[in-house]
């Protein structure tokens, strides 16, 4: 029991490496391992332009899919547990249709774009920051008002489509310029962060990861139930409030960073139980996080294979990994631990 | 002077639901009491407001009115954390917990006492162990709750109770979907558990029988929402296992099987000489379930019998109850 945990635990972690340096190798420009050694540690590369792709484009890409991966598969850990639910998820809550509200309110109805200046770029983050945070605090006063999870679960989704209904008219009533860079916004990609920025997604993202650690407690404690869980001394309603604050702000930050990025924070808790046969979240927890890592490092990886063309939107490669395992967990459902 | 055993009590307790502006009072004025070390049904009809009354007693749910003392404080003075470690809850929902090990499971009902991360020391595992070993599931500790039976699961589940080290275990219909081995096995170990460990247990159940057998006292909620508390015997004789359902539920309450028996409209009268006591009750259940009813020794038709495979109707001899009922249906 304990070995299986700690293969899967090494493996991940081995994974993770395998595919980090992939990230580095792999590209639109045919790098040598040496070159992109040389690259990391500052020494003059063969070519000049090596040097910069690795450290300027490829480093922090694979770092943001690192983090973004972890992040996401977190959130989505934390709100199937105190949701109660194996179908919840960072873009069934309405966090990421808040985000991408506030996406498209700053892109659509104010004329920003995508563009490089930092101006633009931060008020496209403070819009989805924002919006985010709108939703989330909706989302606390009901959860304040309704007792059950799963009513809470369904005003979350009925948010989330009055946020794609705004969505839609503004995309109806702006301009094609807008709405093409908020297509693109929302095809979602780990290359937008660039080095200078990755400190401050970096921390975030670690931030609210390490916080969700000290959630362990409580969330084993859910696995009984909420009625369980209250006999056991959790104050049910601050531990939802603490859990929804974690996981929207993780979905969020992701959110404003790298785009909508769908399927990721739904799939992986579910590949982290089905390799643990656990749901011990002191080891499901690290688990999820470092599955969530490895699995964007691998989309990011099949992203750019195709070199000539560029980078292939992340949208269109999670769902392609995400949905036969989706298929797999709902045909095998009476097999499958967790759901007996 | 309260009885140094008692554990919980209540005093002119009402129960219910208060939303906005609106009370609904299900149960009201009710006196309890609740003693270590003894095993207590609380009967009732289907809606009666058992579950509710449990959930006030949990301190999950608020009193209207009255109050609940639990070892000796009002229950609303304590904290949730403080409440843990007095009163354990097992209900009946379906867990998400099947891909955790018993052993997990059971350590669950340490939360209470550990830390941040709920990390457990010696003295954590000692208890856990010993809770997996007092409902005999201690060889099953590395297995998945998945893979339990539904028996096993509640049994796993009382040990997670025991392991909270609380003075007072609260059942919601503990025995509700397990057939009737794992009912009576799951009824006598709470049983011991009240006994041996000094437990109080609560628990509610519709299984009468089981009930009658194992509870020291019961508390019974009448069809007209009063309650009556008293030891299980004096209760049946009594006559308030009588009152438990209205008349137009159609039951009537047998003292001698110690269950409930639909009640029916007979409409003929046979008479029946029968020594032995079995097969007395046998025939008895035999004829009524014809709608036939066994009275004097007026009734045109007179049943006797000796054996099983000597029976006779009116002196003609039958070798089987089933015989029997031909020979009786030919005649009435």
């Amino acid at each position: 029991m304990k070995s299986r945990k700690a293969i899967t635990l090494w493996s991940l972690a081995i994974a993770i490496v395998l595919l980090f340096t992939a990230c580095l190798i792999f590209g639109s420009v045919d790098i040598p391992l040496s070159g992109v050694t040389d690259a990391l540690l500052g020494r003059q590369t063969e070519r000049h332009t090596w040097s910069v792709i690795v450290i300027e484009s490829r480093l922090p890409m694979a770092c943001t899919a690192t983090l973004a991966g972890a992040a996401l598969a977190v959130s989505g850990l934390l709100l199937q547990t105190t949701f109660d639910n194996p179908l919840a998820g960072p873009s069934i809550l309405g966090i990421s249709a808040g985000s991408s509200l506030g996406v498209a309110i700053v892109m659509l109805a104010l004329g920003g774009t995508i563009g490089t200046s930092f101006g633009s770029y931060f008020s496209v983050l403070a819009g989805a920051l924002l919006g985010a945070a709108i939703i989330m605090v909706t989302l606390l006063a009901f959860s304040s008002m309704v007792k059950s999870t799963a009513m809470l679960l369904i005003i979350g989704i009925m948010i989330s489509y009055l946020a794609s209904s705004a969505i839609s008219l503004l995309n109806f009533f702006s301009t094609q310029e807008g709405v093409h860079s908020f297509v693109i916004w929302g095809l979602g990609n780990f290359s937008g962060v660039t080095l200078d920025r990755l400190p401050v997604f970096a921390s975030l993202t670690t931030i609210a990861i390490a916080l969700s650690f000290l959630m362990v407690k409580p969330l084993n404690a859910l696995l009984l139930g909420a009625r369980y869980a209250e006999n056991l001394g959790v104050n049910i309603r601050a531990t939802r409030n603490r859990l929804l604050i974690l996981s929207g702000t993780l979905t969020a930050v992701v959110t404003a960073f790298c785009g909508p990025i769908g399927f990721l924070g739904l799939i992986v808790p579910h590949i982290a139980r089905l390799a643990l046969r656990s749901s011990n979240h002191i080891v499901l927890l690290p688990a999820t996080a470092l599955a969530g890592a490895a699995i964007a490092l691998l989309c990011t990886l099949i992203s750019v294979i195709p070199s000539q063309w560029g980078i292939i939107p992340i949208n269109a490669i999670t769902p392609v990994i995400g949905v036969p395992i989706i298929i797999y967990i709902i045909l095998n459902r009476k097999k499958i631990l967790y759901f007996n | 002077m309260q009885h140094p055993d008692v554990i919980l009590s209540t005093r002119n307790l009402s129960v219910g639901y208060r939303s906005g502006k609106s009370v609904t009072t299900i149960l009201h004025g009710l006196d309890l009491t609740l003693r270590r070390g003894e095993l207590v049904c609380l009967l009732g009809a289907n809606g009666i407001g058992k579950s509710t009354l449990l959930r006030t007693l949990s301190g999950v749910q608020a009193p209207l009115s009255g109050e609940v003392t639990i070892s000796g404080r009002d229950m609303t003075h304590y904290s949730p954390k403080e409440l843990s470690r007095l009163i354990s809850i097992v209900y009946t929902d379906r867990t998400l917990a099947g891909a955790l090990t018993v052993n997990e499971l059971v350590s669950l009902g340490r939360h209470p006492y550990t830390g941040f991360l709920g990390r457990l020391d010696h003295k954590d595992r000692t208890i856990i162990s010993h809770s997996l070993d007092a409902v005999g599931m201690r060889h099953k500790a590395d297995c998945h709750v998945a893979t339990l039976s539904d028996g096993e699961r509640q049994k796993v589940m009382i040990a997670r109770a025991l392991a909270q080290e609380a003075p007072v275990i609260i059942l919601d219909e503990p025995t509700a979907f397990l057939d009737v081995a794992s009912r009576i096995d799951t009824m006598r170990q709470l049983h011991s558990l009240a006994c041996e460990h000094g437990k109080a247990i609560l628990l509610s159940s519709h299984d009468i029988n089981c009930s009658l057998s194992t509870a020291g006292r019961l508390w019974l909620l009448r069809h007209d929402r009063t309650m009556s508390e008293g030891v299980t015997e004096d209760m049946i004789m009594n006559g308030e296992l009588e009152s438990l359902f209205s008349d137009n539920r159609k039951v009537s309450f047998d003292r001698t099987a110690g269950d409930f028996h639909a009640d029916t409209e007979y409409l003929h009268t046979v008479s029946l000489d029968c020594d032995d006591t079995i097969l007395r009750h046998w025939i008895t259940n035999a004829l009524h379930r014809n709608k036939i009813e066994t009275g004097n020794h007026n009734s045109p038709i007179n049943i006797t019998a000796t054996s099983a495979t000597h029976i006779t109707v009116n002196g003609i001899p039958a070798t089987s109850i089933s015989q029997m009922l031909d020979m009786l249906h030919a005649r009435l």
